[in-house]
Formats: structure tokens, C-alpha cells, sequence
């Protein structure tokens, strides 16, 4: 058993709160996080109502907020960083995203595929030129 | 190939590199171990997620997310749900802190702000149900009923959880079982945030969308 | 209400003398076991040592015991096939009623992969690993115990739809909208799905733990590039068990949610759709077959490297496959459905990432050969399986490149052309590599060699057996038989199914030489015994062990400084000889309490999910509550770990002096 800390455990502040008392900036890492959050919320309430952005965008707009809503949680909630303590943690992370990606836009795309290609609207046009 | 080295070419004062510095201690090694576990519940989410993608436009004739999903309501889950993960941040500092008092206060405000959530959220289902669009309406309405659902089962689970954590915390005090199981604890509640936004936005926000 | 669900008096087949012949069979053998357990006095004995057990040595050999036992159940159901179809052509119908023989074929595969398969390279690993990598236990002991008893729920679950009610008639995949309750509606489908969603959970929570254990738990000194291939192997196994069972969890619930709440994820109206199960079982399906095959690829690593007296050829690219593999597997899983009607662009994206994953495979199989080229070969009876397995696998995987051409596919999808691959596959890899495994580390595990002479007879009837099974079905597979047929019209294929069920009745034989050999060794086992711990001149750290390890693994853990650290000791301790052993002060080591959480919340699984699926509410409540109950009392507990002093552990390592290097 090893006391270096070469790794940090995931949710863990560096280092962690139990080896020294609790600061007031560790406090204020979370009310940061928070208010960080509830921006981007509010944002993507907005994108969504507002008539401001041109329409396809909004999507996109939302999927990038998202994923700095997630960015936040991760760093000032769950104290993911990309220091060397935190190596492991962050592969894991990556390991999951990736799983996740392959699985939902490998589905979409294949579903969306298959449905172009059985859909009976299509058969019922073939039917209608059939001689 | 690597071949055993001799004693005298290992300096003695030679740091070993990262993989090289044998089983770390018990919290980190609990703490990685809840985090694949939590990596591998995302995975389900996502196969959850991929169904409502495929399903979200198979209405059957049936309502759609446009006429059912009200933004206020939406808006207080998250906002209940997001300072609901502030209260737990807070509540792991007063854990490592080793303050009973505060531990509690701040475990009755997460709780608090969950079952919130939770209280809304079945209202909600309550409400589309009594409204006809009942879950076994249309696949789609399958889709948002089970991937929204199965975060409002987590989060159940997790209230569940942090009750029990709080008896244990009042019998066992803070030994170190109990800190892992909070820090485990934590993570997840920070997660379930993290799976709320993806919902939200996804299913909700963008479910409205003309 | 009734009290008792959908559960009655007619759950049980009484009309149905193969199956009532076989249920009572079961039940009077289980009778046997427990009756004469229960008056020997060794209940407490297996209670303390076996069944509260969290050490990873015991819980390896119970999966091993459970994953034997039911290749025998999966092997009848094969033989049973095998017979049916050889007899059921033209007017002939055969002995088996086509429901009871989709049944057969539905339990065969079900069992085959998650009861056998999976239960068979869990339990080695489970055995294996923490020894090589120099430790004492996996990360988590107690929840290893949960996952343990969560897979023999399943399988008891499993095993009793043959006295209670049926099984899934769908096939071991279970495809919509057969699946569905509009066309199953019975109680079979329902055993499927709950067997394994219950022992889903215990297959994850085995995929973290050993996740968790390989990246996090090694001995001091051992750096990624001196863990031995066999833990690669298992680190991208446990992975891609993490990255891909969820996805099968959440398939099961969507469809469970369909039969028992009238969701329509996958139901033929209201907007469901059938595809999407294909697809997302699928996600999880083809993983799989590497989940399984590739902990057996680790085996046969570390086999031909000690038996050849050299080290692994190419390390460095055998990882390298490794974890190419593991992240190959999850780009290639439409070809399981080239003819569902996806396009050609997105088949065609599928049929070369498919034959690309069979690059890294073949890197593999090279560094095999090169490793035995230039060594001195003992041929023992691991490398009789090594090389059976080499020479077998490549055939097969090269089917597999041709199955992985769209155009080709369609011409044999669903033929027995494709089962002949998967067999020819599967079975040289895992089934192969699993006996070698076994009676490679045998002796670690129980302080005895297996004698020699009945393994290679097993060894011969199995290979030869498995050609004559098999290689016909290629045949009939081109000549247009579908799989799954109770019965056939076409009398051409009838002799090539007769040459295919000698084959089977020779894998039979082979099945009994393998229990012949166990009686035989366990008889004469004073003569096998291995005394040194190190049987076979191994080159990794679990032969540096007592034979049977003791409970703590090591007594101090060992420091490691190098790829192959216990060959290289021993090379030292040779170079240094007569230096007498030093006396060491031994630490006292705190090893995982003992724990019944696992049986007691597996115990609950059981009830929970045989109360599910026959709609008695009441009890799936009771069983959940009971569950939760042993969770909390485990939760409470005061006393976690157990220490042992260090004179108990100085006497032991006494004992084994010559052991240690």
C-alpha cells in the first residue's frame, strides 16, 4: 500500500478535504460552479424561446451548452481535472464518452438508415410505377 | 524485453512512476471503482437514449412532446435538482470537515430539494397520464416515460440512500466506511445532475422546438 | 387477486415425458448432493469456508463448478438437437414436438454464453488474476461474492423453467415482435429475461471490480508493461463488460416494460420498433463474443510461454491487439444484420470493419507460433489445447471474413452455414482455452496435478469430435438448410446431419474422459501431488504461491522489476545457490471478513424474479424488502476485516520454505 498520492480518488478536492479543514474557497469552488450553471441554464431556456437565433442553429447551440453544463459539473463539482492525479479519472471519463457516442449516433444512424429504407411510403410509390 | 534488474542499479531514493506505486489507499480505490460503475450507468442511459431518439417521432397519431412538455416546470425541476447538487457539495465539505451538525443540515436541504423534484416530476406524469398520454399511448411516449423515468428512479434511489447514510452517520459517526460511502454517495447525486442536463436539454428543451 | 398469479397446477410439463424424465433426473441428483453433504456434517464446513466466502481463489472455482455443470445441461440440449435432426427428415418427425425443440435450441444458446461461457472465463480470471498481479485479493471481495451468487440465481432460475412453466421459444436472442406478449404469451420469454437481468447485474458489478483491481491494484513495481498478457486480456475483457452490458440491461427492461406495462418500445403497432431491438442487442452481442474469447486468447499466452521455456513473442503487439480489439469489437456489430435492409453504404462501412478486427487477431496467432518456434516444447496436455485451438480457430475466423461480406451474408444468413462459424469459433477459443486453463492451474488451485492420460484421450475425442460435428453443417448450410429446423424435407442433408451427430456423440465421449480424469486424479491425487508450487516451471507470480495458496496470497506482497519477475527470481536464486534463506519478520495482514450477503441477496433475486414472472406481486415485494433488509444489515456491520497474526503466517510460509525464491 502506497501513501504518495500519485492518484486522486474522483470527487475528491486536491488534496482531499479530510487531510486539512474546510476553507472558505473550497466553499466558493462550488458557488462558483453553481452560478456558472445556472447561466447556462437560463441560456438555453433562452435559445430555445427566443426568435433571435436562426433556427437550425438552435440544436447545435443547445448540444454546446450542454456540454458546458457538463463541463462545469465535472470541474467544480466533481473536481475532474487534468492534472496527473487525476489520469486515470479522466481516461474512465473519455472510455465512457466514447461508449456513449458509439452507441447513440451508431444507433441514429442506423436506425435512421433503416427507416429510409422500409418505410411503406416508398413501397407505395414503387407500387404506383410499377407498369 | 524487460528483464529483473539488480538491486544496486534501483537507486534508493528513486521515486517509483504512477503504475509502478502498488495498490493506493482504500478511498481512492473505492471512489474509481463507484466511478466506472457510474460511467457504466451513463452507457444505460445512453442505450435509453438512443431508443428516444429512434422512437421520438413515432407519436402514433398521439400527442408529441410540443403539445406536453411545459417549460415553467421544467425549468423549477432543474433548478431544484441543480441547487440540490450545490447542497450535497456543501454537505461533502462539512463530511471531510467531520461537523455533524452541518452534515445533517446540509443532507436535509439536498434531500429537500430532491424530493422536490421528485414531486413535480410525478405530477407531471400524473398530469400527461390523466391527459391520455399515457405511456402506453405511442412508443414515443414509451421512450420519455422510461428514460425520464429511470432518472426519477435514480434519483429515488438516491434519496433512499442519503436517508440511510444519515442514520449511519448518526450511529457509526465519521469512520472512514462511512466517508467513503458519502464521497460514493456524492458522486452520484453530482452525476444524476450531469444525466438531468442531458435530459433537459435533449428531450425537453429540444422537444419544443418548432 | 389470486394469490399465486399466473402460477398453477399446470406449470408443470406432466404431459411431457422428456422433460418430467429430466426434472426429476435434476432434482433427485440435487436431492443426492445435499442429503449426502447434510449427513457428512459438512454444511458448516461449506457455509464458513465456501458459500460466505469472499476470497477471489473460492469464488473462482464455484463459478468453474457452476459453469461445468451446466455445459452438461448445454450439451444435452445439443446432443438432443444433434439426434432430432438427424433422424427428422421426410416422413420421419423425430422425438421432439417443435415447441419443446425451439425450447432446446433457445436454452442451448442462452446457456451456452451466459451460464457456461461467461461463468468459465469469470471463474479463471477470478482465480488468476490477483495472484499474477502480485496481490492478495480483487478490489472489492464482498461485491465479487454478490456477483458470484447473482449469476447462480439466473441459473437456478433458468434451470427450474424445465420443471416450472417453459422457456423463451425465440431463440437465445429473443427477437421482437416473436418476443413480445402478443406472440409469447407465456411465462418462457419472461425466464429469459429475468435469468438475465438478474445475472446481468452480477456479470457489471464483476466488470468494475476487476476494471478497478487491474488499473489500481497492482503489486509495487508492477508497471503496465510487466502485468502479464493474461491480465491485459482481462482488463479489456472487464471493460468492454462495463462499456457493454448496460446497453443489454436497458434492451431487457425496454422489453420487459412492453410485456408487463403494454409499452410499445418494440411492439408491431403504436409506433414500435422491432429493429431497434436487433440493433441494440446486438450493440451488446458481438462485444460479447470477445468478452469471451479474449480472456482465453490471455490463456493460451501464458500456456505457450511456459511451455516452451521462452518468453511471450512480441509483448508489446500482443497488448497492443489486446486493446485494438476491445475497442474494434464495438465498431462492428450490424453484421450480425446485413440483411435486416440497411443500405449498402452502411453495410459496407460494417462488412470492412469486420474483416479489419480480424488484423489484430492474426497478430496474435502469429506471436503463438513465434513463441513455440525456437523454444523447447514440452507437450503437455494445455498445449495439446493450444495448438488444437490454433489450428481449429484460424479456420473459423476465416469464415468469419467471409461472413463479414455483406453479399456473401446474404446468401447465409441464418443457414447452418453461420452456426458452423460461430461454433468454429467459439468453441476452439473459449472451450478450448478454458481446459487449458484449467488444467493448467489446477494444480495452484487444489495442490494436485490432473493425470495425464485421460486428458489427452479428452483432448482427442473433443478435437476429433468437434471436426465430424461440425464441418458437415458447412456443407448443408450451402446446400440451403436453415437453422433451428425441427424437421426437414430434404433427404440430401441427412447423411451430412448423421456424420455431424457421431461427432456429437464423440465430444460425448470426450465430455466423459474428462470426468474420468477428475475421478481418476482426485483418487490418486497423493501421486500428482504438486509440492513445490511451481509444477510446470512457470514464469509468473502465482507459481511463486504455496499449492494451494494460502488465504493472504503473499505473505509480504512482492516487489516487481520486471516482465516475467518470477522466471527471472528463479534464474537469480539459481545463480546464487546455497545462500540460505532469511529469516523474515512477518507483518500481521488484514484480510475481507466472510460474508452471507451475497447468498441471502442472491437468495432474494430468486424469489423476486421467479415471482415476476409469474405475476405473484406480493412475493416480488417480499423479495425486494428482503433484499434491501440484508443490505442494510450488511451495511451495519461492525467488524469488516479479519486479522492474521503473523505467527500463523510464519508457520505457513515454514511449511512451504522451498517455495518461496
Amino acid at each position: 500500500m502506497t501513501d504518495m498520492p500519485y492518484d486522486r480518488a474522483p470527487g475528491d478536492a486536491s488534496p482531499p478535504p479530510e487531510t486539512r479543514s474546510a476553507t472558505r474557497s473550497d466553499a466558493a469552488i462550488y458557488t462558483v460552479g453553481l452560478a456558472v450553471a445556472v447561466i447556462l441554464t437560463g441560456t438555453s431556456f433562452w435559445v430555445t424561446n427566443t426568435s433571435l437565433i436562426w433556427g437550425p442553429g438552435v440544436p447545435l447551440g443547445l448540444a454546446v451548452l450542454a456540454i458546458a453544463q457538463m463541463g462545469i459539473h465535472l470541474v467544480f463539482f466533481l473536481h475532474i481535472t487534468t492534472g496527473p492525479d487525476n489520469t486515470n479519472n479522466v481516461l474512465a471519463l473519455a472510455f465512457g464518452v466514447l461508449i456513449v457516442f458509439l452507441v447513440v449516433a451508431g444507433s441514429l444512424w442506423i436506425m435512421t438508415d433503416l427507416n429510409n429504407m422500409l418505410m411503406p411510403g416508398r413501397e407505395l410509390m414503387d407500387l404506383r410505377m410499377q407498369r | 524485453m524487460n528483464v529483473a534488474v539488480t538491486l544496486d542499479e534501483i537507486r534508493p531514493d528513486a521515486l517509483p512512476i504512477a503504475s509502478e506505486a502498488g495498490p493506493p489507499p482504500k478511498r481512492i480505490v473505492v471512489a474509481y471503482g463507484f466511478w466506472i460503475f457510474l460511467l457504466s450507468d451513463i452507457v444505460m442511459f445512453s442505450a435509453l437514449f438512443a431508443a428516444y431518439a429512434v422512437l421520438v417521432r413515432a407519436t402514433a397519431g398521439g400527442p408529441t412532446g410540443a403539445q406536453l412538455f411545459n417549460q415553467g416546470s421544467v425549468a423549477i425541476q432543474t433548478a431544484f435538482l441543480l441547487a440540490s447538487s450545490y447542497a450535497c457539495g456543501l454537505m461533502s465539505l462539512a463530511v471531510g470537515a467531520q461537523r455533524r451538525d452541518r452534515t445533517y443540515a446540509f443532507a436535509l436541504v439536498t434531500f429537500a430539494l430532491g424530493a422536490a423534484f421528485l414531486v413535480l416530476e410525478l405530477r407531471e406524469f400524473a398530469g400527461m397520464i390523466a391527459s391520455g398520454a399515457a405511456p402506453q399511448r405511442s412508443a414515443f411516449l414509451s421512450a420519455f416515460f422510461t428514460l425520464v423515468g429511470c432518472h426519477g428512479l435514480h434519483v429515488t434511489a438516491g434519496l433512499i440512500w442519503l436517508s440511510v447514510m444519515m442514520v449511519q452517520v448518526a450511529v457509526k459517526g465519521f469512520r472512514a466506511t462511512v466517508q467513503r460511502r458519502l464521497l460514493c454517495f456524492a458522486l452520484f447525486w453530482h452525476t444524476l445532475d450531469i444525466i438531468w442536463v442531458w435530459l433537459f436539454t435533449f428531450v425537453y428543451l429540444m422537444g419544443v422546438l418548432p | 387477486m389470486n394469490l399465486l398469479g399466473k402460477l398453477t397446477w399446470s406449470a408443470i410439463p406432466f404431459d411431457q415425458p422428456i422433460v418430467m424424465g429430466a426434472s426429476g433426473g435434476v432434482i433427485l441428483g440435487i436431492g443426492a448432493v445435499l442429503a449426502w453433504v447434510t449427513l457428512k456434517g459438512y454444511v458448516p464446513y461449506l457455509w464458513r469456508e465456501w458459500l460466505t466466502s469472499v476470497d477471489h481463489k473460492r469464488i473462482g472455482v464455484m463459478y468453474l463448478v457452476l459453469a461445468l455443470l451446466m455445459l452438461l445441461r448445454g450439451f444435452s440440449d445439443a446432443i438432443m438437437m444433434r439426434t432430432q435432426q438427424a433422424v427428422a427428415a421426410g416422413d420421419a418427425q423425430g422425438y421432439l414436438p417443435p415447441e419443446h425443440y425451439d425450447q432446446i435450441f433457445s436454452a442451448h444458446g442462452t446457456i451456452m454464453i451466459f451460464f457456461v461461457g461467461m461463468p468459465l472465463v469469470i471463474g479463471l480470471m477470478n482465480f488468476v488474476v490477483p495472484l499474477q498481479l502480485g496481490i492478495r485479493d480483487v478490489a472489492f471481495p464482498t461485491l465479487n461474492s454478490v456477483s458470484l451468487w447473482l449469476t447462480a440465481s439466473g441459473i437456478l432460475l433458468t434451470n427450474l423453467s424445465l420443471a416450472i412453466g417453459e422457456f423463451a421459444r425465440t431463440g437465445w436472442v429473443a427477437y421482437p415482435p416473436l418476443s413480445e406478449l402478443q406472440f409469447s404469451p407465456g411465462v418462457g420469454v419472461d425466464y429469459y429475461l429475468w435469468s438475465l437481468q438478474i445475472s446481468g447485474i452480477g456479470t457489471l458489478l464483476t466488470g468494475i471490480n476487476f476494471v478497478t483491481t487491474i488499473l489500481k491494484m497492482r503489486a509495487p513495481g508492477m508497471g503496465y508493461r510487466r502485468m502479464p498478457v493474461f491480465c491485459w486480456t482481462a482488463l479489456a475483457s472487464n471493460l468492454m463488460i462495463v462499456a457493454v452490458f448496460p446497453v443489454l440491461t436497458a434492451t431487457f427492461a425496454m422489453l420487459l416494460l412492453d410485456r408487463y406495462l403494454g409499452f410499445h418500445f418494440f411492439t408491431i403497432d403504436a409506433g414500435g420498433n422491432a429493429m431497434m431491438y436487433v440493433n441494440l442487442f446486438w450493440v451488446w452481442g458481438h462485444p460479447e463474443v470477445y468478452i469471451l474469447a479474449l480472456p482465453a486468447y490471455g490463456i493460451f499466452s501464458e500456456v505457450s510461454a511456459t511451455f516452451s521455456g521462452k518468453p511471450l513473442f512480441g509483448y508489446r503487439s500482443m497488448v497492443a491487439a489486446t486493446m485494438a480489439i476491445c475497442i474494434l469489437s464495438m465498431l462492428v456489430w450490424l453484421h450480425h444484420f446485413f440483411t435486416m435492409g440497411a443500405s449498402a453504404n452502411v453495410n459496407a462501412v460494417f462488412g470492412i470493419a469486420s474483416m479489419i478486427i480480424g488484423v489484430p487477431t492474426g497478430v496474435k496467432v502469429f506471436n503463438w507460433m513465434f513463441t513455440m518456434y525456437g523454444g523447447r516444447v514440452r507437450f503437455e496436455v494445455p498445449v495439446l489445447w493450444t495448438i488444437g485451438f490454433m489450428v481449429t480457430f484460424v479456420f473459423g475466423g476465416l469464415t468469419g471474413v467471409l461472413l463479414a461480406v455483406p453479399p456473401v451474408d446474404w446468401q447465409v444468413h441464418n443457414s447452418l452455414f453461420l452456426v458452423a462459424h460461430f461454433h468454429h469459433v467459439i468453441i476452439p477459443s473459449v472451450v478450448f482455452g478454458v481446459f487449458a486453463g484449467i488444467i493448467y492451474w489446477f494444480p495452484k488451485a487444489f495442490g494436485f496435478k490432473l493425470e495425464d492420460r485421460w486428458g489427452r484421450r479428452a483432448f482427442w475425442c473433443w478435437f476429433i469430435g468437434f471436426h465430424l460435428a461440425f464441418m458437415p453443417l458447412y456443407v448443408v448450410g450451402l446446400m440451403g438448410m436453415t437453422r433451428r429446423l425441427q424437421h426437414y424435407d430434404v433427404l440430401s442433408w441427412q447423411p451430412w446431419l448423421l456424420v455431424a451427430e457421431a461427432g456429437a456423440v464423440l465430444i460425448f465421449v470426450g465430455i466423459a474422459c474428462q470426468v474420468m480424469s477428475l475421478v481418476v486424479s482426485i483418487r490418486g491425487r497423493e501421486a500428482l501431488r504438486d509440492v513445490t508450487g511451481d509444477p510446470w516451471n512457470g514464469r509468473t507470480l502465482e507459481w511463486s504461491t504455496a499449492s494451494p495458496p494460502p488465504a493472504w496470497n503473499f505473505a509480504v506482497l512482492p516487489r516487481v522489476t520486471g516482465l516475467d519477475g518470477f522466471w527471472a527470481a528463479k534464474q537469480r536464486a539459481h545463480a546464487t545457490q546455497g545462500e540460505p534463506a532469511q529469516a523474515r519478520a512477518y507483518a500481521p495482514i488484514e484480510m475481507p471478513k466472510n460474508s452471507p450477503i451475497g447468498f441471502v441477496n442472491a437468495f432474494f433475486a430468486v424469489v423476486t424474479g421467479f415471482a415476476l414472472i409469474w405475476h405473484i406481486w406480493w412475493m416480488a415485494a417480499v423479495g425486494l424488502a428482503g433484499a434491501f433488509a440484508a443490505l442494510l444489515v450488511f451495511a451495519f456491520r461492525d467488524e469488516e476485516e479479519v486479522e492474521i497474526p503473523a505467527v500463523q503466517i510464519a508457520q505457513f510460509e515454514a511449511q512451504h520454505a522451498e517455495v518461496t525464491p
